[in-house]
């Protein structure tokens, strides 16, 4: 039997998936990035690895992609996050028109054909709002950790709109709300609302078509793909492990790449 | 690098050429021969400018302006796009942009405008010392931003402004346009000869007009090499070789260097030498340069076999100007310049836009949103879902400036140039 890893070095998480040659997903690690993500990659796959009880000698191909994907001395290829969330998420997805992955620093919106190639796409640009970061810096201001902004957003029966998208100045906006004693939860929906308002619109550039998955840490945030629905007016799939979409679409182009030759 | 002199200017430019030649990037071709000419040329003007003072009259004139007006009184001509442009490719973008800044200008104004007037603030520059000029020409047939740039200088130095309006072009060309036009170059003509003190000369202007117009003609023929695959040359090139037909159209040594040039090309074409070594697909830009890519970019992109291989922003110099002739010199300058392409309609731009696609068989569109510059950038969006419907072309929408690199982003860029160039299958 031969194996395949994708490793995924995202700004804030580093996941590894290890595959089979029928492309069955045998499991995965997810770490955090932190300051070394050679260290941050080569942990994960470390960990991915013994979870399956493979050997890194039993390894046939590997790809890197995420940011960090430039580094990682042990990878055979490195493929952008772009391509690796399209195949990710049509392999788990079949039906899958549009990903949008909400990541730490990046959010992204790729519109694929029915091989899970990538027709086009689009990216933030400089600038945390409708990030993950953006969530995060709001989550700190609350004091509650990120994993429960999405369900406090979703208590809320109204809404209290966030007037800025730029981070710092929405940051001073919300601490101005809160010390008007505002409902916590009316403002979270808003601030979660800004996100799904930000991607959105880069969405209608390049249109949405198809089915639509949602990957990255965001997509776990229950709040923001309940808006996400609410804007298209159907639902959104999502894997119980969204994190690990690109992770896994690295392991699948690897396997391509050998299937290829 | 306050005061460098040309000589200095030039042996610099030796070292770069000999680095560059001691390291060839395996994935080039051979460099263009001529390259070390236009250099020459490009530094003698610099350089050259600054005794042109008091010698004669200088201007400094928009690269959008009809500048074949100017030539007939003898003025000297700077370009301060061309300029920032220089500054942009020698990475003091944000260095001089940081100079108008401190002065109170927005840093959403465009960064060709904060250039100059941060060299006007603060004397910066890296072509030694540009000549204060004793009148400002500014057409706003390509953006109205240069308007209010020009009455800045014009203000602070005392120094007369002569602007050329040209009539937005939203579907067709009107007589009445042209008519307007004509009387504002005959309007000219007397504060022309009161700046230059020189009298105009038709026989002297029919001759520059048709210099201009074979000059323009000429880039149209070396941009139209490109056709070829492989390319001879790539629009990396273009961009630097772009600077005669733009600041010193109308003069013969700018044709004389694009018969060069142009020889040169077709020698490559006989010889099936091409500038990217395995050329795989052929690409088109839209916009501005950004000049502090240009050497990263033509290697990253001739890395994978990629060619650019057209782009409006060059053939902009090559679409009307060569409808130039000596039997009606004002009228056609009149059609000429109001029906450049960033004076022009969205649906012509679109037009345009197929017909390159087509004829230089190009396999991708990579677009470059310009926060300095709206009037080229506004509308991209549906340009590229145009296309993309029309005639399946796959685009890529980049963000950047063309010379502040404080907007730009490395990582985010390199990430979105590769995400399109593996969905090209490269
Ligand atoms: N359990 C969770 N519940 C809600 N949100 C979460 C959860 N886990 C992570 N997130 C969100 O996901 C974000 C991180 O996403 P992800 O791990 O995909 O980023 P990344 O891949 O490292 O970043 P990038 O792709 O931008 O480089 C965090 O900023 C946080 O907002
Ligand atoms: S706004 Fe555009 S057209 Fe106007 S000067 Fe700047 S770059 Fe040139
Ligand atoms: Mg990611």
């Amino acid at each position: 039997m031969t194996y395949f890893a994708g490793i995924d070095v995202g700004s804030l998480s580093t996941e590894a998936v290890i595959i089979d040659e029928d492309a069955t997903m045998l499991g995965y690690s997810i770490q955090e990035t932190g300051a070394d993500p050679v260290r941050a990659a080569t942990e994960a796959l470390r960990e991915a690895l013994s979870l399956v009880g493979v050997s890194r000698e039993q390894l046939h191909h590997v790809v890197a992609t995420g940011y960090g994907r430039i580094n990682i001395p042990f990878a055979d290829r490195k493929i952008t996050e772009i391509s690796c969330h399209a195949m990710g998420a049509h392999h788990l997805f079949p039906d899958t028109g549009t990903v949008i992955d909400i990541g730490g620093q990046d959010s992204k919106v790729i519109r694929i054909n029915a091989e899970g190639r990538v027709l086009d796409f689009t990216m933030n640009d400089k600038c945390a709002a409708g990030t993950g970061r953006f969530l995060e810096v709001m989550a700190g201001t609350f004091g509650v950790p990120v994993q429960e902004l999405g369900e406090l957003s979703l208590k809320a029966q109204k809404e209290i709109p966030i007037s800025s998208v730029c981070t710092v100045f929405a940051e001073s906006e919300v601490i101005s709300l809160i010390a008007q004693n505002r409902p916590r939860e009316q403002i979270i929906r808003g601030l979660h609302r800004a996100v799904v308002s930000r991607v959105w619109g880069m969405a209608q550039s390049v249109g949405i078509e198809g089915a639509v998955t949602m990957s990255g840490g965001v997509a776990k945030n229950r709040g923001i793909v309940a808006l996400f629905e609410e804007n298209l007016g159907h639902s959104i799939h999502i894997h119980s492990e969204p994190q690990i979409i690109g992770a896994l679409g690295a392991a699948l182009l690897a396997r391509g790449e050998i299937h290829q030759k | 690098m306050k005061d460098l002199g040309a000589p200095l200017l030039f042996r610099i430019m030796e070292k770069r050429k000999k680095k560059r030649l001691r390291e060839p990037n395996p994935f080039m071709g051979p460099p263009l021969k001529c390259a070390g000419r236009l250099r020459q040329i490009m530094t003698r003007h610099y350089y050259l400018s600054r005794f042109a003072k008091g010698a004669r009259p200088v201007a400094w004139v928009t690269s959008g302006a009809p500048v074949e007006i100017l030539r007939v009184f003898g003025f000297y001509t700077i370009y301060p796009e061309n300029h920032g442009a220089l500054c942009g490719a020698q990475k003091m973008g944000p260095e001089l942009c940081a100079e108008a800044e401190k002065k109170g200008y927005h840093s959403d104004l465009c960064s060709y405008a904060r250039i100059d007037l941060g060299h006007a603030f603060s004397g910066k520059t890296p072509a030694g010392r540009l000549p204060r000029p004793d009148l400002l020409f500014a057409s706003n047939n390509i953006c109205q931003t240069v308007l209010y740039w020009y009455k800045q200088l014009s203000h602070q130095w005392d120094i007369p402004l002569i602007t050329f309006d040209t009539p937005y072009n939203f579907q067709e060309i009107r007589s009445g346009d042209i008519h307007f036009m004509v009387r504002q170059f005959e309007e000219m003509v007397p504060e022309l000869e009161k700046i230059s003190g020189r009298k105009y000369s038709h026989k002297r202007f029919q001759k520059i007009i048709r210099i201009a117009a074979e000059t323009s003609r000429t880039w149209g023929q070396v941009l139209a090499a490109m056709k070829h695959r492989p390319a001879p040359m790539t629009i990396f090139d273009a961009f630097v070789h772009l600077a005669p037909v733009v600041s010193l159209r109308g003069l013969p040594v700018a044709l004389e260097y694009y018969r060069v040039l142009l020889n040169e090309l077709n020698e490559r074409i006989e010889e099936g030498i091409g500038a990217v070594r395995e050329e795989k697909k052929r690409l088109m830009w839209d916009n501005i340069a950004v000049w502090f890519k240009l050497r990263d970019w033509s290697h990253l992109f001739a890395e994978r076999g990629v060619n650019f291989v057209a782009a409006t922003y060059t053939n902009a110099w090559a679409e009307t100007i060569h409808h130039l002739t000596e039997e009606s010199p004002f009228e056609s300058m009149a059609k000429a310049y109001s029906l450049i392409i960033l004076n022009n309609n969205l649906s012509h731009r679109l037009k345009l836009m197929e017909k390159m696609i087509r004829d230089y068989q190009v396999d991708g569109l990579v677009i470059l949103s310009l926060r300095s510059c709206k009037p080229y950038s506004v509308g991209q969006y549906d340009l590229k879902r145009l296309l993309m419907e029309r005639l399946g072309i796959k685009s890529l929408i980049i963000e950047s400036d063309m010379t502040d690199f404080r907007t730009y982003s490395e990582e985010q860029a390199r990430t979105r140039i590769e995400a399109f160039l593996e969905g090209l299958g490269v």
